[in-house]
């Protein structure tokens, strides 16, 4: 029993990761339309500043909480940066987005292994998040790892923090404003233009903070972003594009299905079931578990 | 428009009179829909020229077999080119097809070097099989293998095709999907080291159907089949994109609705090209092993897979000439400059694909057009409309 908890916990906290890197993308992606390949090297950024505040500032506990709001900073500026240079030339070439973007993604990793090195780094988490949590004590024991339970707090506030802003917030009607109808909300006196670099700012500041709270789990290296953005894509493609809730329905049903399959199989082997899973979904629901209802043709 | 009215203008392209949906096809790809024989005829002849007489005097051994190298990226180019610059499919998983060809020639070939009864050399090394696995087995025949190169990546892509495209997952879905798809065969590759040789992959092959690959006599037999499968699939992709199929291959990519409301199922439209392309890197998958000696999960996975459509870009993805010239000029550069800097190397591929997807998205092949366009609007003065090219929703 204690072991299926255990793994339903991995799995949770799989998918915890997974949502805080899919957020960011959810708005980039899903809202903007493009599909940002160097969001993974914007985790990356965040989680090297937090491995540079940590070099700079003494205490593991004060640094991680001062690199999530730096990290949003530093990664939210490359993306408005990114949005600037290149991406609203690209707006009606979703495509291309793609390929430009991994042509940004190869640069910033071979800057990342230029300033730090190839080899990974790795910081130290804070006393509070090294330990356990027993949940279930006794022969059998059942423990939560407190920095895994962070994570899933970090993940939770985000996402609670981003739909309040969409929903309430002035900026956050704009923003779906301009994602239902460009033309319509460009008539209505909305700078679209802004409103696309803010709503990047954003998303490519949320893989910061996603970056910073990867260095608890994990080693930092430049390729640390392509291992986890073909994931997050997914998430978003089966959640449905530019749907918040199917985002975080389907990041934690994915972290789950993956940590049952990896107990069962093998870490390859569940990958590839988990692929197989997707299409079969996407056979029952071709657009995502949630869509934004349109009478377009395509 | 009725349906013979669509026939006729489809015959009578090179005149004035011509759809309105095959003028645009013409004018975002800017390849003609003549069937103009004498240029390309001229155009093939000097290339078998070049690969087959120029190249092998000029070059040396290590060199020619670099250019064999390159020229399976260009097969695997060609494809990119039918299935993304024609069909708007932008895969990118083509390592999944050419790591299926390599693999399966690769394993009849680690068969007949261990010799009847043993185990290939690495099977050993880890000394965990006793005996070939059980999917190992129909490898050994060498029919069987050959097959297996073309038909076996056809096949997979088949499958997810008409999976994918029957329920009309397209445009970036589609190349998530096809990226995903490289990212878990790769991940599956190097879980299952005691029989797919895990990460190293494949190495050290020696023999290709009874000849020593280390002889370089043989090394440049390899080099020629590989130059002549290179223009027998440019010869395939030619006829099949000035055939009534290619034509339908762009209207699909323009508009897919349009298409399906004259009664053709665009699914199965996509489906063609997909499997073709996948059959073409499968085949060049095949030829690379011999041609390098190693087929590993490096080659095939996200990264490449990427770099596979990187060439066709830079070129022009929608030109066959320009696609397989931008593949090998790519893959040139990418020698050339990582001996000597590797950093520079990824400074320069990223800002390749930066320059020709945000600034020149026909590529360079689109260079001639556009300038030839420049000129006749100064004679003519009427403004040519600039289209991006290749773009599906």
């Amino acid at each position: 029993m204690t072991v299926i908890l255990g793994q339903m916990f991995t799995g949770v906290s799989i998918g915890a990761v997974l949502l805080l890197i899919a957020l960011g993308l959810s708005l980039t992606f899903g809202q903007m339309n493009v599909i940002n390949m160097a969001h993974g090297e914007f985790i990356m950024a965040g989680a090297y500043t937090t491995y540079v505040l940590q070099k700079s500032l003494s205490g593991a506990g004060i640094s991680l909480i001062v690199a999530l709001p730096v990290a949003f900073l530093v990664s939210g500026a490359l993306g408005a940066l990114l949005e600037w240079l290149l991406i609203r030339r690209l707006y009606l070439r979703p495509l291309d987005t793609l390929l430009v973007t991994w042509g940004v993604s190869l640069m910033l990793q071979q800057l990342a292994r230029d300033m730090f090195g190839a080899p990974n780094v790795q910081t130290r988490a804070p006393d509070l998040l090294t330990g356990n949590i027993t949940v279930i004590g006794g022969d059998d024991p059942l423990t939560f790892a407190n920095s895994r339970l962070f994570i899933l707090g970090l993940a939770i506030a985000a996402v609670v923090a981003l739909s309040l802003t969409l929903r309430l917030t002035p900026l956050g009607r704009r923003i779906r404003a301009v994602v239902q109808n460009r033309d319509l909300a460009e008539v209505s006196g909305i700078s679209t233009s802004r409103v696309d670099r803010t709503a990047f700012f954003i998303g490519s500041g949320l893989a910061g903070v996603a970056g910073v709270a990867l260095t608890l789990v994990g080693p930092i290296g430049p390729t640390m972003g392509t291992n986890v953005i073909i994931d997050a894509f997914l998430v978003i493609v089966v959640g449905g594009i530019g749907q918040l809730k199917g985002s975080v329905i389907v990041a934690f049903v994915l972290g789950v299905l993956q940590s049952v399959l990896e107990y069962s199989t093998t870490v390859s082997v569940a990958k590839v079931l988990v692929l197989v899973a997707i299409v079969a979904f996407l056979q029952w629901r071709p657009q995502g578990l949630y869509t934004l209802r349109t009478r377009s043709l395509v | 428009m009725t349906t013979s009215r669509r026939t006729t203008t489809r015959r009578s392209t090179s005149r004035s009179t011509t759809t309105p949906l095959a003028a645009k096809a013409r004018q975002l790809t800017g390849v003609k829909g003549r069937f103009d024989g004498a240029r390309p005829a001229a155009g093939f002849a000097a290339a078998a020229l070049v690969l087959f007489a120029v190249a092998p005097l000029v070059l040396s051994d290590f060199r020619l077999g670099l250019l064999a190298k390159y020229l399976c990226t260009a097969m695997v180019a060609v494809g990119i080119c039918l299935a993304w610059g024609r069909g708007g499919l932008l895969t990118l998983g083509q390592g999944v097809f050419f790591g299926l060809g390599g693999y399966a020639m690769a394993m009849h070939l680690k068969i007949a070097d261990a010799g009847p009864g043993n185990l290939p050399d690495f099977m050993q090394l880890y000394g965990t099989a006793t005996e070939l696995p059980w999917w190992w087995r129909p490898f050994a025949n060498p029919v069987f293998a050959l097959a297996a190169t073309v038909l076996l990546p056809m096949a997979v892509a088949a499958v997810l095709g008409a999976f994918v495209f029957r329920r009309r997952v397209k445009g970036a879905y589609f190349a998530i999907l096809s990226q995903a798809l490289a990212a878990a065969f790769a991940i599956w590759l190097i879980g299952q080291q005691a029989t797919t040789g895990g990460t190293n992959g494949l190495t050290d092959i020696q023999g290709f159907f009874g000849y020593d690959l280390n002889d370089p006599v043989n090394q440049r037999m390899v080099y020629f089949i590989i130059a002549a499968a290179l223009l027998l699939l440019i010869a395939l992709a030619r006829q099949l994109i000035h055939s009534r199929y290619g034509e339908l291959l762009v209207a699909v990519r323009d508009s897919e609705e349009r298409v399906r409301f004259l009664g053709y199922n665009p699914a199965n439209v996509k489906l063609v090209a997909y499997v073709v392309a996948a059959g073409m890197a499968g085949l060049a998958g095949a030829l690379f092993v011999p041609a390098v000696g190693i087929i590993s999960p490096a080659l095939i996975g996200i990264v490449p897979s990427i770099e596979l459509v990187i060439g066709a870009a830079v070129g022009g993805r929608a030109s066959l000439v320009g696609a397989v010239l931008g593949a090998i000029g790519v893959a040139w550069a990418k020698t050339a400059l990582s001996e000597e800097f590797p950093a520079a190397w990824t400074y320069f591929q990223g800002l390749l694909f930066i320059v020709a997807l945000a600034f020149l998205p026909g590529g360079l092949a689109s260079l001639v057009g556009i300038v030839r366009r420049r000129a006749t609007r100064r004679t003519a003065g009427e403004p040519a409309p600039a289209l991006p090219v290749g773009e599906t929703a």
